[in-house]
């Protein structure tokens, strides 16, 4: 599944489905279901995030973290992986270092498979979460400020967001340094869809007075190719607590986690710094999509009759 | 003149004309055309007043699909076929990409599943005037002239 092809019924419908999740996270609705994670890439946070989003809706996982004990490197190909693991299981949540996995394992396999992310290509459960936080803490998703800041050319998360955001009218703001910015075929995506925005290279109060979301990203020395330019800008992109000041009330940082110095440590406990929570409406979101893709509807969330309170 | 006796000489069959004469045995092997069990003929190095320098392969006793044809339009646009029946021209086609190239040409993504997955390969055409595929798996776009052929 690719958030930017969902419809806005659709985002909005799962948005609701994860709503019915937070109020009530503890149900047996997938009892006597098994839930496969396969991770041919580890990702422990991720991982256990949908583990635990199954786990609390009464379902049994199996599954594998590390690619290196099972056959993946025994050169059994994917395809046999997952025709395997489907006699078993309900669902395969699959996360994959090649791009493109997901697609073709939802294509060759028999039971449903969830994208955990596949190599730079998409990651669709940190999109739904991302918005879902969105939601939460603006009330709304229409009409908002959106300002995303560091690595714009290589993260995958910023250009998820910027794609699923685009039937809710946002102004998006690009603070990124020359080498990491936007990529050109995000902007061209903007101008088809009447996505408004602005590009900076200055990350100051200022430019974030007007933010009702400041989407941090870390900035990888990796990334550069100009070593001296990594030098340069590698101190710009940190949001420190002063530069919070006059910034709008209802301002929330979010960031996808793990950050390494893009966030100073103080500002955890400034109550704009949102990125905890955010982690947390992953186990909302992971719900969803677990529940919408083996055929359970909001209806059936809303009547679910085995919540445990 | 000349061109009107090389293509009378079929009987029944198909004569495909302005290929790019670096391009022709892309060509042949694109057709599968070596495994063919009917007479087929290869003109290279044919001298072309538009060309300049251009390939001819006439194939007896074969009519390609439209499938097999729009495969054609990943080697080269401008290519032409021409259906003979009875020694007779009855048709001419044009080369048109297809919507879709299946098991065709190779993901340049080293990185794509389909480089690293026995599979066939799906690429949607997004633009037909410049040229760009989309690769179904990774979706990144490529230009068709880079592409290479599986
Ligand atoms: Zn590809």
């Amino acid at each position: 599944m690719t958030i930017a092809d969902l419809s806005k019924e659709k985002l909005n419908y799962l948005l609701e489905m994860a709503r019915e999740f937070e109020k009530n996270p503890n149900r047996e609705l997938l009892k006597g279901r098994v839930v496969a994670t396969l991770f041919f890439e580890p990702s422990t946070r991720t991982r256990l995030s949908f583990e635990t989003a199954a786990n609390r809706l009464g379902a049994r996982v199996i599954g594998f973290a590390d690619p290196k004990i099972t056959s993946g490197t025994k050169g059994e190909t994917l395809k046999d992986t997952i025709m395997m693991v489907s006699n078993y299981v309900d669902v395969i949540v699959m996360r994959h270092y090649l791009e493109g996995a997901a697609r073709y394992a939802s294509e060759v396999a028999p039971v449903p498979i969830i994208n955990a992310g596949d190599g730079a290509n998409q990651h669709p459960s940190q999109t739904m979460l991302d918005l879902y936080t969105i939601y939460q803490t603006q009330g709304t998703l229409e009409n908002l400020n959106i300002y995303l800041v560091g690595d714009l050319k290589y993260g995958r998360t910023v250009h998820s967001l910027l794609m699923a955001m685009r039937h809710y009218n946002p102004t998006f703001h690009f603070i990124a340094p020359k080498e990491l910015e936007m990529p050109e075929e995000y902007k061209i995506y903007c101008k088809e869809n009447n996505i408004k925005y602005v590009e900076h290279t200055d990350f100051n109060s200022e430019v974030i007075a007007d933010a009702d979301i400041l989407y941090m990203t870390r900035v990888q020395k990796e990334r550069f190719t100009d070593l001296m330019e990594y030098e340069r800008v590698k101190d710009v992109y940190i949001l420190k607590n002063d530069m919070l000041e006059g910034t709008r009330d209802n301002l929330k940082i979010l960031h996808p986690l793990p950050r390494v110095n893009e966030i100073a440590y103080d500002i955890d406990d400034n109550p704009k710094a949102y990125y905890f929570q955010q982690a947390k409406n992953g186990l909302f979101a992971r719900q969803a999509l677990i529940c919408d893709c083996l055929g359970i509807t909001l209806d059936d969330v809303k009547n679910d009759t085995t919540i445990i309170k | 003149m000349k061109k009107e006796l090389q293509v009378a000489a079929l009987e029944n069959g198909t004569v495909i004309d302005h290929i790019p004469t670096e391009k022709l045995f892309d060509v042949v092997n694109l057709l599968g055309l070596q495994s063919m069990k009917t007479p087929v003929t290869i003109g290279y190095n044919l001298p072309s007043t538009i060309m300049g320098c251009k390939g001819i392969i006439k194939v007896a006793d074969k009519f390609f699909t439209d499938e097999e044809i729009s495969r054609l339009s990943v080697i080269a646009e401008n290519m032409k076929l021409v259906l003979i029946r009875n020694y007779e021209i009855v048709e001419k086609k044009d080369v048109v990409t297809p919507d879709q190239l299946k098991g065709i040409v190779k993901c340049a993504n080293p990185k794509c599943i389909c480089n690293n997955e026995p599979m066939p390969t799906l690429f949607n055409v997004v633009d037909k005037v410049k040229g760009v595929i989309k690769c179904h798996y990774c979706e990144k776009e490529q230009a068709l002239k880079d592409v290479k052929l599986l």
